[in-house]
């Protein structure tokens, strides 16, 4: 019952959401304006949200500065869906709260627990992005604490040059404070599924071009699969479903969630539990489902959106040693021909994936954010050598394609690389030198010396 | 018909906010009342966004004992619940050398939540119907080494909230006593809680309702803390003032 007490910053180990790498560090967990802007005057610091990001790119060693505290609305427009909010509110309240009242978000991750300045500082794109595009399509404003500790705001037409900057600029341009977005307006709660066997990769890819009309898309892809059958795939397409188009039951009341409970993992697995076996068992089933399941069916949010995060911390599964996703979007040219490639030095590989991500992209407007038009594919691979090793080989494949990587992803990659994949960092760096580059900056971005 | 009426005292408490979002989502209209004006506005604002209930904000220093009775006077309805998530940790090895914290600890825990809630129950007692809700804590439930201020001025507030629902009952109005274990607040931040043994201020909110609508008397919101806190009391003095507790 011995407590020792340490006020309000402290030193801890965090890790992003791969558990890898590991850092003690020293963490300020600010509750208002006044803690936040004193806690921003140390040379060195980065923003952190709810560490969804899977590397290193909310952490600082000497100041990591916790937003989860800056978490109210403070205004919201009924009429055209604007969302005032601080940057630290979780998505999950976004959808909890609008929901009901018919809005949702305009472009949402994989996840809903991810803060809203993190969604900014990564510009995240969804299951959407070839019609829609990322996050910050959809953001009117932010306010930010720059580096004279002021709070400026930013948007399209106001010191545009860092709104456009921030938008996927990973908290290396500020600390986001406010963020004003605009959700869209929705009719019920429930989503049109429908799911395509795809045999192999060149279907998988014939099916997102044929279906480019349906508003979300991805495909669950079976890494296993050689030869003929090479990137055999569910191809997932949906739509927000109309009032006339839900089940009787749920008529009355079109916007309401069933209540769900959320399974999660009390400990570490060990390594021998998530053996290749074992994953080919889960794809076999995966996909026995997809073939017998019907092939359009009304499913609920956060099911086709967030089927992840019915395991509170599916992470663990990976081990103690943690894992890492590998990410990359390749330009639409050579998409088929690069995205084959990889998943060829997949499957020739030992390691094995238990997530393999298809997605298509469209045109990207900001200025240092992921996507490109193309295909994006994403895989999670525990740490190992083996593993390290195969992802550095799927790099240099991206980067021969003119492919570039997701920060938001990456735990791992060299800076040589980093610098090869994207000829957009010279301009970023130029934006950051001196001054913003020395004051915002993560062990991530001193990795990559952005 | 009127909405209820949720007062929580020490509204910038984390623990407190909670509180004010359950009973929000449960229809209740809020009146946070404390010291940081700041948070307290932004967080009125969340509240009536997120549950489309009013909820305004009143300056509240516990300390202030003089301004206590027009600060209830003032406010625009009289609150159907009063919850008091006022509380001071201090920090006891400072506590031991400075005599004016350990008065501070004791003034804030006790004296402050002891003014304000007998103001309450008068008026309460007129209405003939009101409940309050006392956050207090298990390190009131035996004095220990390592945190006997902070403790005995919640031993204070327990046999207070104790009389005060003896008093109470005959006249229609509830009195709880919360004793939530520990809670992963700013109070605690930067310490280390072992897991078992600690829970989060949604969870604490949670159960306070819940206690509320059951009209309970005293909550152990972990109900392990109940069973660690009867067996700590069993140890004869003799031996307990060997230990390191
Ligand atoms: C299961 C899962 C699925 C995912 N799916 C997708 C997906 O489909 N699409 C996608 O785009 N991403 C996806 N992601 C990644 C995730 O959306 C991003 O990493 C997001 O940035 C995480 O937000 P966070 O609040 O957790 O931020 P953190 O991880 O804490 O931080 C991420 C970055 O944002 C910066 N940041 C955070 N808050 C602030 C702030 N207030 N001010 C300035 N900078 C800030 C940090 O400095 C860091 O650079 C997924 C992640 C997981 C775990
Ligand atoms: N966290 C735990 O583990 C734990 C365990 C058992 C019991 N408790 C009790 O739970 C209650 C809530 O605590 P918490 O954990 O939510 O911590 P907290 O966030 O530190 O809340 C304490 C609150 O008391 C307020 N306060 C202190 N002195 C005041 C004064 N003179 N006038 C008005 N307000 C004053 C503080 O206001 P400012 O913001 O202005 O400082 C703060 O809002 C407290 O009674 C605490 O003792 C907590």
């Amino acid at each position: 019952m011995f407590l020792k007490k340490n006020n309000f910053s402290s030193t801890e180990e965090i890790t992003g959401w791969g558990l890898y790498p590991r850092f003690n560090v020293l963490k300020k967990n600010p509750k208002n304006i006044d803690e936040l802007t004193e806690a921003a005057k140390t040379p060195s610091l980065i923003a952190r949200g709810n560490g969804r990001s899977y590397g290193d790119s909310s952490i600082n060693k000497v100041n990591t500065i916790d937003m989860k505290n800056f978490n109210r609305f403070l205004h919201f427009d009924e009429s055209e869906g604007l969302l005032v909010a601080e940057a630290g509110v979780l998505l999950k309240d976004v959808i909890d709260t609008f929901l009901p009242r018919g809005w949702f978000p305009s472009v949402t991750p994989g996840t809903k627990y991810v803060t809203i300045g993190g969604m900014v500082a990564a510009n995240v794109h969804g299951k959407n992005h070839k019609n829609s595009g990322s996050f910050g399509n959809y953001v009117h404003w932010i306010e930010i604490i720059n580096i004279d500790g002021e709070i400026v705001r930013c948007s399209r037409n106001e010191n545009s040059d860092l709104f456009f900057w921030t938008l996927g600029g990973m908290g290396l341009t500020g600390i986001i404070l406010n963020v004003a977005f605009f959700l869209k307006s929705v009719k019920t709660a429930w989503i049109k599924e429908t799911t395509l066997v795809a045999k192999n990769i060149s279907e998988a890819f014939r099916f997102f071009e044929d279906n480019l009309n349906s508003p979300y898309s991805v495909a669950w892809i079976d890494c296993y699969t050689k030869g003929k059958s090479l990137g055999r795939s569910l191809v997932m397409l949906g739509e927000h479903a109309k009032i006339n188009e839900i089940d009787f039951k749920n008529k009355s009341n079109p916007l309401k969630s069933p209540k769900k409970r959320r399974i999660s993992i009390p400990f570490y697995f060990p390594p021998f539990i998530l053996t290749k076996f074992n994953v080919r068992i889960f794809n076999f089933f995966y996909f026995l489902n997809g073939r017998i399941g019907r092939r359009t069916k009304l499913v609920e949010w956060d099911t086709f959106f967030y089927p992840l995060d019915k395991i509170s911390n599916w992470n663990k599964i990976y081990g103690k040693k943690g894992f890492a996703q590998f990410q990359c979007v390749i330009p639409l040219t050579n998409s088929k021909k690069a995205i084959t490639e990889l998943l060829n030095c997949i499957s020739n590989s030992k390691s094995f994936s238990f997530l393999a991500v298809l997605k298509r992209f469209g045109t990207e407007t900001s200025y240092f954010s992921f996507p490109m038009e193309g295909y994006s594919l994403a895989l999670d691979f525990p740490i190992n050598s083996n593993n390290l090793l195969l992802m550095k080989v799927l790099d240099e494949i991206t980067v021969k394609y003119g492919g570039r990587f997701y920060l938001a992803k990456d735990s791992r990659i060299k800076k040589n690389i980093f610098e090869k994949s994207d000829n957009r960092i010279s301009e970023f760096r130029k934006y950051r030198q001196n001054k913003i580059q020395k004051k915002f900056s993560s062990i991530q971005s001193d990795r990559l010396n952005l | 018909m009127r909405k209820n009426v949720l007062l929580v005292l020490g509204a910038s408490s984390d623990i407190g906010m909670s509180v004010a979002k359950k009973f929000a989502q449960e229809g209740f209209d809020i009146q946070l009342a404390g010291r940081n004006s700041y948070n307290l506005e932004n967080h009125c604002t969340d509240l009536g966004i997120r549950y489309k209930v009013n909820a305004n904000f009143y300056e509240l220093d516990a300390l202030d004992f003089n301004s206590h009775e027009k600060f209830v006077r003032s406010l625009p309805i009289l609150p159907n619940v009063v919850v008091s998530c006022i509380g001071l940790l201090g920090d006891q090895s400072e506590s031991e050398l400075k005599i004016k914290k350990n008065v501070t600890v004791i003034r804030t825990n006790f004296e402050g939540v002891v003014s304000l809630f007998s103001i309450f129950a008068n008026y309460f007692i007129d209405r003939g119907n009101g409940t309050l809700i006392g956050i207090s804590s298990v390190a009131g439930d035996r004095g220990r080494a390592s945190n006997y201020i902070y403790g005995s001025a919640k031993a204070g507030l327990n046999a207070f909230l104790s009389g005060l629902r003896n008093r109470l009952f005959s006249y229609g109005v509830n009195v709880l006593t919360v004793k939530p274990g520990y809670v992963t607040t700013k109070m605690t931040s930067g310490l280390k809680l072992p897991k078992a043994l600690t829970t989060n201020p949604e969870k604490v909110a949670y159960c306070i309702y819940k206690a509320y609508k059951n009209k309970k008397d005293v909550l152990y919101v972990l109900p392990i803390w109940k069973f660690i806190m009867i067996f700590i009391i069993l140890i004869p003095e003799s031996i307990f003032k060997k230990m390191q507790l």
